[in-house]
């Protein structure tokens, strides 16, 4: 659900510079440019491909709520969509990485999918924790090993665009609201 | 006095209406230019109807370039223009379509859109290629540019500059495009270690000065796969000279201030360079010319948002006049815009290098991304002017990119390897 504070499952950890490619591969972006739109549900069914064959099919069940990553995830230069599209298809509800490439994090926050910088979290996550994640405190707790981590909370203006679902529908009820006025 | 502040920090405290901002800072900052091209048009254009927007905020400060996949190369993409032609006149966009096509990061500056001072946003990557003329301009997804067109506002994050301080003559066989594919090769590009992610480079100097605007694109365009946040040179007299010919809008020449903070300050003397190549599958395996000498090519291409200028085809043509491409090479040019393609006709480039057996393609990104013009087989090599090299960029995973400046490209096509080209001047 857009806008949750607390969100709580299953982790699954990838090392560092995991770009787009690896995200979802090559092949599947020309569905999203060919037709011109992009399907979550399809694209979700290739989420982390390029990393490992098996995320997406595990995945698929709800069992992984979080992508913790090492250095730079989402890089490779790409400013396209698709692997946000393809991560949420994948049911993940946050990513949260040691540090992210510029187009990954703007894409993430702008569709909804929390992105949250904090150093360290690769060593003190494994794959199959559970994790609960405060996003507003800026806090993890890994409840399987009791480790605790802090992050600095995404700034506020942020927290708006997430808690509305994406940057589409917090400028949609912007604009009514300012069209309202007139 | 409001505090020191870099080129990128005026101009975005200009944007957000602020009297000084500092790096790491949240702003909402006004956008003075945003736009498309066809593969991302449809998606951006459904985004505003999504927002429920029937209008852009300034019909002067948007628009679409087809140059990816232009003309279409097959009926998905023939639908795909269709469409995004129908929602461009819904919503008073101007496109550049089949006979102004070009690639948009040149097509913006060309024609008067992009001008010092504002801040731009475009759909892909290259966007930093603009910050040649004194703006800052960002590469952003489709919601983004969605967004600034529909409000002409985005939320942005102020980030850190590193000054890049570039002093010394560029040798014979240089271009500004090796200083770029030098510094990406020490500081790693997006898909990896990234040491520039985030940041703001600021690329001056006498050197960067005496630059032709040519050159200063394709230092920022460069500078793009480096994971920048934005790249920026310093307005003068030559960007000054530039805009005369072009543009009707108003804008402002930044400076940084004297005391400025910078995260990073880089002082380069360019006087003993040789040229640059990224060899494959990244653009930061960089090495020197002379270490990649004699490496056999079968495709040759000047090309592309970075080296697709009048100034990289009068170096090819230099080069190849009186000479012929190598029997076993075949090489592919494409100007980055009509205009280019125009003006190398009426001065003769083109003429020259048809009689060195060069095929002359149109307008279009198609070469760089494997979409037209050049797509390899396997096991085949390629060296271009282009500014990414991964695999199976263009074409099959088997085979090999090296992108390197034109000159390179031009007496690499002559020899059938890669080849220097201080022996053709």
């Amino acid at each position: 659900m857009p806008g949750e504070m607390v969100l709580k499952g299953k982790a699954w950890v990838c090392g560092d510079y995991a770009d787009s490619h690896q995200i979802l591969p090559e092949k599947y972006w020309q569905g999203g440019s060919k037709v011109g739109t992009l399907n979550m549900e399809e694209l979700g069914k290739h989420a982390m491909e390029g990393a490992d064959q098996n995320f997406a099919a595990e995945a698929s069940s709800g069992k992984y709520s979080f992508i913790v990553a090492g250095r730079n995830f989402g890089g490779g230069g790409k400013s396209i969509e698709h692997p946000i599209f393809a991560i949420k298809g994948a049911g993940v509800k946050a990513v949260i990485a040691e540090s992210s490439s510029r187009y990954f994090f703007r894409n993430a926050i702008n569709n909804g999918l929390p992105i949250l910088i904090c150093e360290g979290v690769t060593s003190k996550v494994r794959k199959g924790d559970d994790l609960e994640v405060d996003l507003s405190k800026g806090e993890i707790r890994n409840l399987t090993t009791g480790a605790r981590l802090k992050f600095a909370p995404l700034p506020d203006a942020l927290m708006e665009i997430l808690k509305m679902g994406g940057y589409i529908p917090y400028t949609k009820k912007k604009m009514a609201t300012e069209s309202s006025r007139k | 006095m409001a505090k020191a502040m870099t080129l990128t920090e005026k101009i975005m405290a200009q944007a957000a209406g602020l009297a000084e901002v500092y790096p790491g800072q949240m702003i909402t900052a006004k956008i003075g230019l945003a736009y498309t091209m066809d593969t991302l048009g449809k998606i951006v254009f459904n985004h505003l109807k999504s927002m429920g927007a029937t209008k852009v905020f300034d019909p002067e400060k948007v628009l679409v370039v087809f140059d990816h996949f232009a003309p279409a190369t097959d009926v998905n993409y023939a639908n795909l223009h269709n469409e995004v032609r129908k929602l461009a006149k819904q919503f008073n966009v101007r496109i550049y379509d089949i006979g102004n096509q070009g690639i948009m990061h040149h097509i913006v500056a060309e024609e008067g859109y992009l001008v010092p001072g504002i801040i731009a946003v475009a759909t892909d990557s290259h966007a930093l290629t603009g910050g040649g003329l004194g703006a800052v301009v960002l590469g952003v997804g489709a919601t983004d540019a969605a967004v600034a067109m529909a409000t002409g506002e985005l939320w942005l994050r102020v980030p850190a500059t590193v000054k890049v301080d570039i002093h010394g003559s560029l040798p014979k066989g240089t271009m500004s495009r090796d200083i770029m594919l030098y510094l990406m090769g020490q500081k790693g590009w997006d898909g990896t270690r990234a040491e520039w992610a985030y940041q703001a480079i600021e690329l001056t100097g006498e050197t960067v000065r005496r630059m032709s605007m040519d050159s200063r694109f394709a230092l920022c365009n460069l500078s793009s796969d480096a994971g920048a946040k934005n790249a920026i040179v310093p307005p003068d007299e030559v960007t000054r000279s530039y805009l005369e010919r072009r543009t009707r809008r108003t804008f402002q020449f930044f400076q940084s201030d004297p005391h400025a903070e910078y995260a990073d300050t880089i002082s380069l003397d360019v006087s003993t360079f040789e040229p640059q190549v990224a060899c494959p599958h990244s653009p930061d395996n960089v090495k020197p010319l002379s270490q990649v000498l004699g490496t056999k090519v079968h495709v040759a291409t000047i090309s592309s948002c970075s080296g697709g200028r009048l100034e990289d085809l009068h170096i090819a043509a230099q080069i190849l006049k009186g000479r012929k491409v190598h029997p076993d090479v075949r090489m592919i040019v494409s100007p980055a815009s009509q205009k280019i393609y125009q003006e190398a006709v009426e001065d003769g480039t083109f003429s020259t290098l048809l009689k060195s057996g060069v095929l002359i393609g149109h307008a279009t990104c198609g070469p760089c991304h494997g979409g037209q013009l050049v797509i390899l087989g396997d096991g085949e090599v390629c060296i271009g002017s282009v500014p990414r090299n991964m695999q199976g960029r263009m074409g099959s995973a088997e085979a090999e990119i090296y992108s390197a400046n034109p000159a390179v490209v031009a007496a690499s096509a002559i020899r059938g390897s890669i080849a220097d080209p201080r022996e053709y001047f």
